[in-house]
């Protein structure tokens, strides 16, 4: 069922050939050499994705240091982890951290993209500025702003405290990230600096592709512009916007990198998400399996996240034009 | 009810076309395009700042630390002479990025092919699993595949150097890639192809000399996105690698030059505006087709 649906939301196979074609191709009998090109694709991703998948699966499952037997444990792990305080803390960390990030990161990307959709000058250069936090090295640019947010280099704090008007409202100095609060929204804050342009360059090439001609249709009975954006932009955006928040919840619910390097989990495990947790876990404490099992809870969340955007676009995409 | 709607039409058109409605439209777009700028350029102007700086600018906590009063290159000359950044960490990143690339692209593109042309048993069900693959994402596989590279080193010494990478990046580039080139694959018109098979072409031979030429751009991207993704990559390289020597820059950096307590925060950020700067003179070149691909994974 799910997968049929993916088939046809993905437009796999031959169902949009024409009859003709198809019937040629029967006749012809099945392209065989196509077993040889999908060979060493298929070899890679059954090699190093499907088995170190059941492998991790197993991890969770027994107990055992890396490299030596293993031995079968059953649910123990996972009966750990339900129970163990900061694996919690990590659960409702990344659900706080993906749905402010994606909330933050729709609204802001679809600002932007509207605004970038009126700019006529300068095009490249609005682009490629708004662009660079998402191509540059993740763990590199976020050592930028573990400077801005350090406790004694603050540039934030330093504005707070020298800069007019700010420093008249006595504000600071923050441990930005000292605090359990606030380094959870600088982590938060930052994925969103890095995934804002992701949502606007793509819902930016949403919007061009929605025709002229409907807003000018609309011109013409008297609306204005704030119901052409609910009426005709945000109806026929639907599609777009569904199918980059379905890629950003699972690259955010993934995240590693911003958290590792401004945080590391910290203050009290107030910033770990399953990834980093798995790696202190299954890394640091070499805890392989306790690792595995902690990852592994990412999965069904995934699979949520897809299941459901994919019926989301599904329904989204029959607005019949 | 046919009035009403005229002169909303008429005050519509009226409105819409004084130039100085579009002027006004004009102005406060990039007055509002502003802050968005400033945003994302900020932290790489604290980056560039701070690593022109001085250690006694940068610990002077009087001054202002928006920007430099003066200009050195100290942090550069350190990071250069001693540490491992350029002649290890760079190198290494580069080789394996060129390299996973390589092996992906060309991967990708006899997968991707055959998913867009091919008709076979089973074609349908690869294509989904490519989807799936596509959407696994690294942090859940980085601890099983410690045991595959373990496994491989019993029989090549990979593990702890940078080959361990070029095996393992793969694992996120081929699905990306063949997603991407599959979508170029299929806007090459069929026609051209079957030309060439009554002429007696092979199949090999169309898809390198008719197919791949026409979905130039696409491979370009598909090459684009991947360099990139490589030269991004951190978490296999964090836990795959732990000598200094065989370390890719951004692991490099987070993991040998952040020492103690007191950070060298010049030579740290003359560190990252060094590793990004080569993928933003990419971009200055082939911003185009990154944006299309970028859409084009998501939209497609």
């Amino acid at each position: 069922m799910a997968i049929s649906t993916i088939k046809n939301e993905l437009h796999i196979g031959a169902g949009a050939q024409a009859p003709t074609a198809r019937r040629l191709r029967r006749a012809c009998g099945p392209d065989l050499d196509g077993y040889g090109f999908i060979l060493p694709a298929a070899i890679v991703m059954v090699a190093l994705i499907v088995y170190p998948f059941c492998l991790a699966i197993w991890f969770s499952v027994s107990d055992g240091l890396i490299g030596e037997p293993r031995h079968w444990l059953g649910l123990e792990n996972f009966q750990w982890i339900l129970g163990d305080r900061i694996f919690q803390q990590t659960l409702w960390n990344t659900i706080i951290f993906a749905v402010t990030s994606v909330v933050l990161k729709s609204v802001f990307g679809l600002g932007l993209a509207l605004l970038l959709q009126r700019a006529n000058m300068w095009k490249r250069f609005l682009r490629g500025s708004v662009l660079i936090p998402f191509v540059a090295p993740t763990a590199l640019t976020t050592l930028g702003w573990w400077l801005i947010f350090d406790p004694t280099y603050s540039h934030i704090n330093w504005a707070l405290a020298h800069v007019w008007p700010l420093n008249l409202l006595g504000l600071g100095p923050y441990q930005w990230l000292g605090d359990e609060t606030l380094a959870l929204s600088a982590v938060v804050f930052v994925n969103f600096w890095r995934g804002l342009p992701f949502f606007a360059v793509t819902i930016f090439a949403g919007l061009v592709a929605i025709p002229t001609q409907i807003y000018e249709a609309a011109e013409t009975d008297g609306a204005t512009a704030i119901r052409k954006f609910w009426h005709i932009t945000l109806p026929l955006l639907k599609p777009v916007l569904a199918v980059v928040i379905l890629f950003s919840t699972i690259f955010t619910l993934a995240d590693f990198n911003i958290v590792y390097v401004l945080t590391r989990g910290g203050p009290m495990n107030s910033t770990h998400l399953f990834a980093t947790y798995s790696f202190t876990e299954g890394i640091l404490n070499h805890e392989i399996g306790l690792g595995a099992a902690i990852s592994l809870f990412l999965f069904p969340l995934l699979l949520l996240v897809v299941i459901f955007q994919l019926r989301m676009v599904r329904k989204e995409t029959s607005y019949g034009l | 009810m046919a009035s009403r709607t005229t002169t909303a039409a008429i005050g519509v058109d009226v409105r819409a076309k004084t130039p100085s409605w579009r002027v006004r439209q004009t102005v406060w777009t990039y007055i509002a395009l502003i802050p968005y700028v400033a945003f994302a350029l900020f932290p790489l102007y604290i980056t560039l700042v701070t690593s022109f700086k001085s250690k006694q600018e940068i610990n002077n906590l009087g001054t202002s630390p928006f920007w430099a009063t003066g200009v050195t290159v100290e942090n550069y000359v350190y990071l250069a002479e001693n540490t491992q950044f350029f002649d290890h960490w760079m190198l290494n990143t580069l080789i394996v990025s060129v390299l996973a690339t390589g092996v992906s692209v060309i991967i990708g593109i006899l997968a991707a092919y055959a998913l867009a042309r091919l008709r076979f048993r089973g074609v349908e069900a690869f294509g989904v699993a490519v989807f799936v693959t596509y959407l696994v994402p690294t942090s859940l596989l980085f601890l099983p595949l410690i045991e595959v590279v373990n496994f491989i080193d019993d029989y090549l010494p990979i593990r702890d150097t940078y080959w361990s990478l070029v095996l393992t990046y793969p694992t996120f580039l081929i699905p990306f890639v063949t997603w991407l080139l599959m979508g170029y694959f299929r806007t090459v018109p069929v026609e051209v192809e079957e030309c060439a098979y009554i002429d007696g072409c092979t199949r090999m031979r169309a898809l390198v000399t008719i197919v791949l030429p026409m979905a130039l751009p696409g491979v370009i991207c598909a090459v684009l996105f991947a360099f990139t993704l490589c030269w991004n990559e951190f978490l296999y390289s964090l836990v795959f690698i732990q000598d200094a020597v065989h370390k890719t820059l951004s692991v490099g950096v987070v993991t040998e030059l952040i020492r103690g307590d007191i950070y060298y925060w010049g030579s740290l950020m003359a560190a990252c505006i060094t590793g990004v700067l080569p993928i933003i003179v990419l971009y200055a070149f082939f911003m185009d087709y990154y944006v299309t691909g970028l859409t084009a994974g998501a939209i497609k």
